[in-house]
């Protein structure tokens, strides 16, 4: 036991050495690295941790943060229904909105590529401007107004399919699908960008070679040669997508009202907001927090090796 | 003259001829006529629908205020008058912090932030992409996550540290931050990943240093990344309300003091639409300009291993 202890510790001695002799040869990457390293651990890195050690404990602001253990998190599960209900909203936003998300990105991307140059300048700008619009999203709440001066509402009674006004955003029947149809509209964002500048990336002799090798159809093109060179991009995006998919609370809080009827549009992040900046128990806040982190991470881990399997 | 008939016939075939060739040229061969329509007007459908939000809200904006309260109500104004937007720079003229400080506030801090994040996470992409060193997957992996967080819970701890820093109520609480994004960083890295090595080699060869490959080779052949980081980080920026850092109203944004009018209830409805223009306008607007410098860059960076 202690002779292989001791081997494992010359090993480690050995490898840190030769580590530290190829930082010694990289100084000027460290160099490079430096200002943003710095910055990143002071405003990223600490807080983060801050918070999950926050979580553990009872802090109200005021008081200094007092150690309770998982006392937090049990309450989280057992006890708080309405948080319950937030995962479940948050779950069903994510896996409806986000995989549909990056598809829509990837597609219409990919769709627009071969276009002439302006048009495609022109539809870029139509499919990102939504995502970089502000709140622009709260136009929906006029469009889906609970009264007869609504237009979904007017429209639909135009035509005789309903004879009283639907309460859109009141209703928690109708709540959800609607915030989901407002998050399709916004998801087009960073990930599509993405998509558009790596698809004009793409090396045009590879799809010359593509022909000679007998690629009959576009998808087949698209599977064998645009994806597998999309590859970095596609990472990208798929973060991105989950990211958004998962914090959502904007969107449910300014259509759907804050607290929403029966809290049927509370997300995660909805729940933390109100326990962080309204109610002030950082401590209870902090532990929603990691868990949504958790849930993030898990998904992202599962994503990611589906992606590593792409056109092969 | 049938002669000169068919001669003319001729030569219009053999035109068309050229013309069809080129036509055929153009199209990818491995492409069906009938795919090609339907996917255009699927796409062609589907940018209506995402257009019609943004093109309501911009009529509701030029709607003079009896149309907007009109029944059945209407999409497209009939009589369109910016009432509403003059209306908006009156509220503004009457709060006592000029609006030109609110636009100097945001213009101050989107630009500077901007500027120093493009720099600094540059810098650390370049090193993060082409060169291997102790600890460079652990801290790509470490901003990666970093980029899921949610920025909310992480606003009290950041609070404690600017604080400590006393930076609380100045630009910097928002500035210094926005330097630090994981986004813009890991853009950055996947896009020079693409930039083959050998380019790099070369210039080593020929005597460059680290800091003379980074400005002269590696900056100029990843423009269309440094735009799209410009783009994503002016519009957090202006997006930032810096509500909670900063809390006197003559340090606070544009964005804020617009969307605090545009909570004022229902006499300001038409205000509010007019805000709800001014606010998207700048974001798409810086879009538009940087979007066909994004593209020419993008074409004449034909860059083969």
């Amino acid at each position: 036991m202690k002779e292989y202890l001791q081997k494992y510790i010359t090993l480690r001695k050995h490898e840190a050495k030769v580590a530290y002799k190829k930082a010694k040869n990289r100084k000027m990457c460290y160099l490079f690295l430096a200002p943003y390293a710095i910055l990143f651990t002071m405003f990223y890195v600490f807080p983060v941790l801050a918070s999950i050690y926050f979580s553990f404990t009872y802090y109200n602001v005021l008081e200094a943060p007092r150690f309770i253990g998982l006392q937090n998190y049990i309450s989280l599960i057992l006890q708080d229904d309405i948080f319950l209900i937030g995962v479940k909203n948050t779950l069903l936003i994510a896996v409806i909105t986000g995989p549909l998300g990056y598809i829509m990105s990837f597609l219409f991307a990919w769709l627009i590529n071969e276009l002439p140059r302006w048009v495609r300048s022109i539809a870029v700008m139509v499919f990102y401007a939504p995502s970089i619009a502000g709140n622009c999203f709260v136009i929906f709440a006029v469009l889906f107004r609970g009264d007869a001066y609504g237009h979904v509402n007017a429209l639909l009674m135009k035509w005789g399919i309903i004879d009283t006004p639907i309460l859109w955003l009141v209703n928690p029947q109708y709540m959800l699908p609607i915030c989901m149809l407002v998050i399709l509209w916004m998801s087009l964002g960073s990930g599509f960008l993405s998509f558009v500048a790596g698809l004009q990336g793409v090396d045009r002799s590879q799809f010359e070679a593509g022909y000679m090798d007998g690629v009959k159809n576009r998808w087949q093109e698209l599977w064998f040669i645009t994806l597998p060179n999309m590859k970095p991009m596609l990472m990208f995006g798929a973060v991105m997508s989950i990211t958004q998919a998962f914090n959502v609370a904007d969107v449910t809080m300014q259509l759907c009202g804050f607290p929403s009827t029966d809290y049927a549009a509370r997300t995660i992040v909805a729940h933390l907001i109100d326990y962080g900046s309204q109610r002030y128990e950082m401590g209870y806040a902090c532990a929603i927090a990691t868990i949504l982190f958790l849930m993030m991470i898990l998904c992202n881990k599962a994503i990611q090796s589906l992606l590593r399997r792409v056109g092969t | 003259m049938s002669r000169e008939n068919t001669k003319k016939k001729l030569k219009k075939e053999e035109k068309e001829q050229v013309y069809r060739k080129k036509l055929i040229k153009k199209r990818k061969p491995n492409r069906s006529i009938w795919g090609d329509f339907f996917l255009y007007l699927f796409l062609i459908l589907v940018a209506l629908i995402m257009a019609f939000p943004i093109i309501y809200a911009v009529s509701s904006a030029l709607k003079p205020l009896d149309e907007l309260f009109k029944f059945p109500p209407t999409i497209l104004p009939k009589h369109p008058t910016l009432d509403n937007f003059s209306d908006l720079f009156v509220t503004m003229g009457k709060s006592w912090v000029t609006f030109s400080r609110y636009l100097f506030n945001t213009a101050f801090i989107t630009f500077v932030g901007t500027f120093g994040h493009l720099i600094i996470a540059s810098m650390a992409a370049f090193v993060l992409a082409k060169y291997e060193f102790p600890g460079n997957q652990t801290f790509f992996k470490l901003v990666t996550v970093a980029m899921m967080f949610t920025g909310y819970v992480t606003q009290i701890p950041n609070y404690i540290i600017l604080n400590k820093l006393g930076w609380i109520d100045s630009y910097w609480a928002i500035i210094i931050p926005a330097f630090a994004s994981p986004m813009g960083l890991f853009l950055m890295k996947q896009f020079m990943e693409g930039l083959p090595t050998s380019l790099i080699e070369a210039a080593k060869i020929d005597g460059a240093n680290e800091w003379k490959v980074f400005s002269g080779i590696v900056m100029p052949n990843v423009k269309p990344a440094w735009m799209t980081l410009i783009i994503f980080s002016v519009q957090a920026l202006w997006n930032n309300r810096a509500s909670t850092f900063i809390y006197s109203e003559e340090k606070k944004t544009l964005v804020f003091a617009l969307q605090q009018i545009q909570s004022g209830g229902i006499a300001r409805t038409g205000q509010g639409a007019a805000v709800l223009v001014v606010v998207m306008i700048v974001p798409i607007l810086i879009f538009v300009f940087s979007q066909s410098q994004i593209l020419e860059t993008m074409a004449s960076s034909g860059l083969k291993d």
